[in-house]
């Protein structure tokens, strides 16, 4: 076996190997790498940006933990935005094991935000975020197409109550709020075909403003619908979280994350050009 | 009447939704709610049948001592388990007290999560290992999918120097113009399948559904 057979067939364990040290280098070495900005992400920040004191969204938590670390910095800092932005928030969630991460989320967002902080240049007092006058957090309930079309006539249809039990009608932040004609926009942060539903039933029954984070995998199959108008921001993956901390100007693990992510891309390329120059130089050899 | 009743029940109630969807009338909406409280309540009657059905073949396995007999003990006592400290000691039933258990918030944030993320970035290795494989420049095809890979892979990388905004916009037409083009044939493709399939099932055409008896 020359060195180009060995190139081609190099034992997977090697690859294993040679990642996880990369891994462990570049998570323990603090350095930072540059973030460029893209403009499907520039405009999900924008819009949010756009929004004024009193205002209400719809944030769709509708990933399992599996997905935490790619789409949990988003959330985080989006939330933590419109918070110190006195925007209203609707959580929800269409994952079953969604429940105990947003109720995680808005704890630890809740007490970031006690603290005084300057982002963008903009200087914004810590205050206390209170349940049902700040936000309101509807809980989970099974089968998110239905439970979408449900919510775009009248939230009170699939959830009564909120998480904590409350009854929706005696929650302060819910008075006067039917459906999603209340809010200036949907951010669904979904691992799976969540979006996609959103997209159909969302946008397409009722029309609502919708931009989506999602997995780094979805990113390629939403693309269609940024073109058409549907959603009007995409943030996919780490990069696409990445992004929104750096806009936000509130940095986080995306990252953090990220100079892990660009030295292990950096390794199966690698891997990838090394592969194929043992090919070819062996095709080339069987050839002559 | 065992077989028509079902059918006509479909017919029934898929015209009646489709119908529904063009009449923007409160009383149209009336009955959407109506029957979205009701698809919900079927829907959880899977549930049920979901818990049942992972019940009785991880019951049976333990009883039979199959081939990993043990995982079945773990998976059952994970199952019941968790719905005992969600009912927060069946002290709650109907209130999400329960989720805030000290247990069931424990096992959920100590071992739910964790078990999940790990196996999730798992992937990341062999991702690695099935790219260094995969991406063989065996064909005009394998190598247009290796370039694109690539190209994706590198579009916001900062050690590209100048070459990374030629990079980028390759990657971003790459995005809009040629995975665009597949995807919206696709997605039309299978809207229009999914609309003979439901009309098919909905004239009785397609019966499938209704089982073999």
């Amino acid at each position: 076996m020359n060195i180009f057979d060995r190139m081609m067939s190099l034992d997977r364990r090697w690859v294993f190997l040679l990642l996880a040290v990369v891994c462990v280098i570049t998570f323990v070495w603090g350095f930072s790498v540059p973030i460029t900005i893209s403009d499907e992400v520039e405009a999900i920040y924008n819009r949010f940006d756009a929004l004024q004191e009193g205002d209400m969204i719809y944030m769709s938590v509708d990933y399992d933990p599996n997905a935490l670390a790619e789409l949990h910095p988003s959330t985080y800092a989006i939330a933590e935005m419109c918070f110190r932005k006195k925007v209203k928030v609707i959580f929800g969630t269409l994952s079953n094991l969604g429940q105990g991460m947003v109720h995680q989320a808005i704890t630890d967002i809740t007490d970031s935000v006690k603290q005084d902080a300057t982002y963008n240049g903009v200087f914004y007092e810590g205050r206390e975020i209170q349940n049902g006058i700040d936000f309101v957090f509807l809980g989970y309930k099974p089968y998110p197409a239905m439970v979408i079309q449900a919510m775009g006539l009248d939230f009170r249809v699939p959830f009564p109550t909120d998480y904590y039990g409350t009854p929706i009608d005696s929650i302060p932040i819910m008075q006067g709020v039917k459906n999603f004609d209340q809010c200036e926009l949907v951010l669904d942060l979904a691992a799976g075909n969540v979006a996609e539903m959103w997209i159909t039933y969302g946008h397409g029954n009722y029309g609502v403003p919708l931009c989506l984070a999602v997995t780094g995998v979805m990113g390629a199959d939403l693309y269609p619908y940024l073109g058409s108008g549907q959603i009007f921001g995409l943030a996919a993956g780490l990069l696409g979280a990445a992004q929104i901390e750096k806009l936000a100007d509130n940095p986080g693990r995306a990252m953090d994350g990220m100079r892990i992510q660009l030295f292990a891309h950096i390794v199966i390329i690698l891997f990838i050009v090394m592969g194929n120059i043992g090919f070819l130089a062996t095709r080339k050899r069987h050839k002559l | 009447m065992k077989r028509q009743f079902p059918l006509a029940l479909v017919f029934i109630f898929g015209f009646a939704m489709i119908i529904q969807y063009f009449i923007p009338h409160q009383h149209s909406e009336w009955v959407n709610a109506f029957f979205m409280d009701w698809m919900m309540i079927i829907g959880i009657f899977a549930l049920a049948l979901g818990i049942w059905s992972l019940t009785r073949v991880s019951w049976d396995k333990v009883k039979h001592k199959r081939e990993n007999w043990q995982y079945a003990i773990v998976t059952l006592a994970g199952l019941f388990l968790m719905i005992f400290f969600g009912f927060d000691y069946f002290r709650h039933f109907s209130t999400a007290v329960g989720s805030d258990n000290y247990m069931y918030v424990h096992f959920y944030q100590y071992i739910v999560i964790p078990i999940q993320a790990t196996m999730f970035s798992l992937l990341a290795f062999f991702i690695a290992s099935a790219a260094y494989r995969a991406f063989r420049a065996r064909s005009l095809l394998a190598t247009l999918l290796l370039i694109a890979a690539l190209v994706i892979m590198l579009r916001f990388n900062p050690l590209l120097g100048p070459l990374q905004p030629v990079m980028e916009k390759f990657s971003v037409w790459l995005l809009n113009v040629p995975n665009l083009a597949a995807k919206r044939a696709i997605v039309i493709g299978v809207g229009l399948g999914m609309v003979a399939t439901a009309l098919k099932v909905i004239l009785g055409i397609e019966r499938a559904y209704l089982g073999k008896d």
